[in-house]
């Protein structure tokens, strides 16, 4: 993620030829250019503009590569890069072909003060390359970015879905379930059931957005009635929802991952277990829905946010921005209470 | 010989049940002399009915499984060899692992009755083993407490369902709270280290200070060698310890140089004091 957040304007070498190749192509280009106004022979003009334009590039490539590191913030030295490698490289250029054609060595820059337009062409030509490979450099990297973000999201989606089907109390329940079978069909069917439903709605969660309050409660009783078969005598619950809210909406198994927090740390580690409450009020414009247990407590004075409360958090802030709260609290008999409130749909 | 007997510690009791039955089935000879379904009543029942074998859950309520069994392993002082160890695990792919490289014997649940065949079958065979040849006990013993110690700490080291950022360099000072006041106290003057209930007891050579943060998560953040962990929760720096001795039940202690306490040297770390 490192080399995504920071621009690089870093090529590595193999993408050196083909720029060659496209540098190389321009500058004959310019030397037709140049002698279709007649002012030179074309031989003449390849050579100039061929050793120009390299001496050009030569020159802005290597301090673009050392010194504009992150491109959206060192831009601005681009400014100053791009004309002293355009007047640097003319004046190089120039006598570079001026030897090679065995010219006198200042034959191209004894007119400079009346051949001031091939200066100004050089610099607009390196100008209109700079901008040429930087806009290509900021499109691959957009892409390469881009890709980046889509591979984070499906692993969040799947981290999501593992956290969901998580597979301790899967196996668990398939193992009490293939006890049941043989011991207590009636109870295996129905908790086959139970599962099933579970199941549905873990996997079509993450396509659904909103649901009924009533649909919301009936996957929690799913989910505590599996494990209070697992835990037997040592899990109690009950649910308390108010006729008038069954229709609210909310985002689908938003208490499922506080419901899961109760009893993984509060009462799994408790040897004498405890209860789970579950209860959505009205308070003013608030709808208040609250996740309480008799468990072990939090741990310490400050809670660090597990991926639950994480997931909690996140969804509440999607749907419904800063109007939406989480707390934790202690609660007065030991225990932890998690109360969530968010605006009520009138 | 008589009837191999075995405990089963799950905290869930149907599986617990199915566990006995399916076992039943397997090596009807087997005597289950009870079942159990947390770790603190594992530990006391194994140390009072001495099983030949032991199937423990790894999460169980109070000590986890391995808990369960170091702390065995600390407290065992009949004459009956120390128990097999079975761990019993629903889905911990990193305790799995573990299990592997420690060769340590595992069942996956639901558990498969070909699977628990094959489990009776080496259990049927070290026993008699056992019998036959009394040196085998005492090396036998040896290696659960070295499977037993990586394990452990291989399970402290694996990354927990709540990602906690690690330190990448070593902890220089001990925060620790004193009624209002927070008290920066410097790594090098720390003593030792002592799990308590819920917090962690920091000592230095005069004062006592607690954290909340559980042993667990302070020892990786420790440069490697200066502490070394003496008992499940007790890590001292290894300066500090004066000498080592056995009193005549065999318990190990150690004293400190700059505390009068004596602390208690578990089993499963003895074999760091070893004479040059």
């Amino acid at each position: 993620m490192h080399s995504l957040q920071t621009l690089r304007l870093s090529i590595p070498l193999r993408t050196l030829w083909p720029k060659l190749a496209a540098m190389l192509g321009f500058n004959t280009l310019v030397a037709l250019g140049i002698s279709a106004t007649g002012a030179h022979s074309f031989g003449v003009s390849w050579v100039f503009a061929q050793c120009i334009g390299l001496s050009i590039w030569a020159l802005t490539e290597p301090a673009s590569r050392l010194w504009v590191c992150v491109l959206e913030t060192d831009w601005p030295r681009l400014l100053l890069v791009v004309p002293l490698g355009a007047l640097g490289g003319y004046m190089l250029g120039s006598l570079l072909a001026a030897w090679f054609l065995g010219m006198p060595w200042d034959a191209g820059l004894a007119g400079l003060q009346n051949q001031w337009h091939y200066l100004l062409l050089s610099l607009l030509a390196g100008a209109g390359c700079t901008y040429f490979f930087v806009s290509r450099t900021l499109l691959q990297q957009a892409k390469e970015r881009h890709a980046a973000a889509q591979l984070h999201l499906a692993q969040a989606q799947l981290q999501l879905l593992q956290a969901q089907l998580e597979p301790h109390m899967l196996f668990n329940t398939l193992a009490n379930l293939r006890v049941l079978i043989t011991h207590d069909p009636t109870r295996a069917t129905a908790m086959l059931d139970r599962l099933v439903d579970f199941l549905r709605a873990t996997l079509s969660a993450s396509r659904q957005t909103l649901h009924p309050l009533s649909a919301e409660f009936a996957r929690l009783q799913d989910y505590l009635a599996l494990m209070a078969v697992r835990m037997g005598p040592r899990l109690s619950f009950s649910l308390d929802l108010p006729a008038e809210l069954a229709t609210q909406p909310v985002p689908s198994l938003l208490l499922q991952p506080l419901v899961e927090n109760s009893i993984r740390h509060g009462l799994e580690p408790q040897v004498a277990g405890g209860s789970v409450y579950v209860s959505a009020r009205r308070e003013g414009a608030m709808l208040v829905l609250e996740v309480a247990d008799t468990g072990v407590g939090l741990p310490g004075q400050t809670l660090v946010p597990g991926f639950g409360l994480t997931q909690v958090r996140e969804q509440l802030a999607a749907a419904y921005g800063a109007q939406a709260s989480v707390e934790c609290l202690a609660a007065p008999a030991g225990g932890s209470r998690v109360r969530v409130q968010f605006p009520l749909k009138v | 010989m008589n009837s191999p007997t075995a405990l089963i510690a799950e905290d869930e009791p149907l599986l617990a049940q199915a566990l006995q039955a399916a076992l039943a089935q397997a090596w009807p000879a087997l005597q289950v002399l009870a079942t159990v379904g947390d770790g603190h009543s594992a530990v006391a029942q194994a140390l009072r009915l001495q099983p030949d074998v032991l199937f423990f859950d790894i999460r169980m309520p109070g000590l986890d499984g391995l808990e369960a069994a170091a702390a065995l392993a600390d407290a065992w002082t009949a004459a009956k060899p120390f128990p097999i160890l079975v761990f019993v695990t629903a889905y911990d792919q990193y305790a799995v692992q573990a299990f592997e490289v420690q060769a340590m014997d595992y069942l996956l649940k639901p558990v498969q009755p070909d699977r628990l065949q094959k489990t009776v079958a080496k259990l049927q065979s070290t026993l008699a083993a056992r019998t036959q040849n009394t040196a085998l006990v005492e090396g036998g013993f040896e290696s659960t407490l070295s499977q037993l110690r990586h394990l452990l700490g291989a399970s402290a080291a694996t990354p927990t369902t709540t990602p906690k950022p690690t330190l990448a360099t070593p902890l220089q000072f001990i925060q620790a709270s004193l009624g209002q006041q927070i008290h920066m106290v410097p790594l090098a003057e720390v003593v030792y280290f002592e799990a308590a209930d819920k917090y962690v007891r920091v000592l230095t050579a005069q004062h006592e200070y607690t954290v909340r943060t559980p042993l667990k998560e302070l020892l990786p953040q420790l440069a490697d060698g200066e502490f070394w962990q003496i008992h499940r929760g007790t890590v001292v720096r290894a300066a500090c310890i004066a000498r080592v001795w056995r009193d005549e039940a065999g318990k190990q202690f150690l004293a400190l140089r700059e505390r009068e306490e004596k602390l208690a040297v578990s089993r499963l770390y003895a074999h760091l004091f070893k004479a040059m």
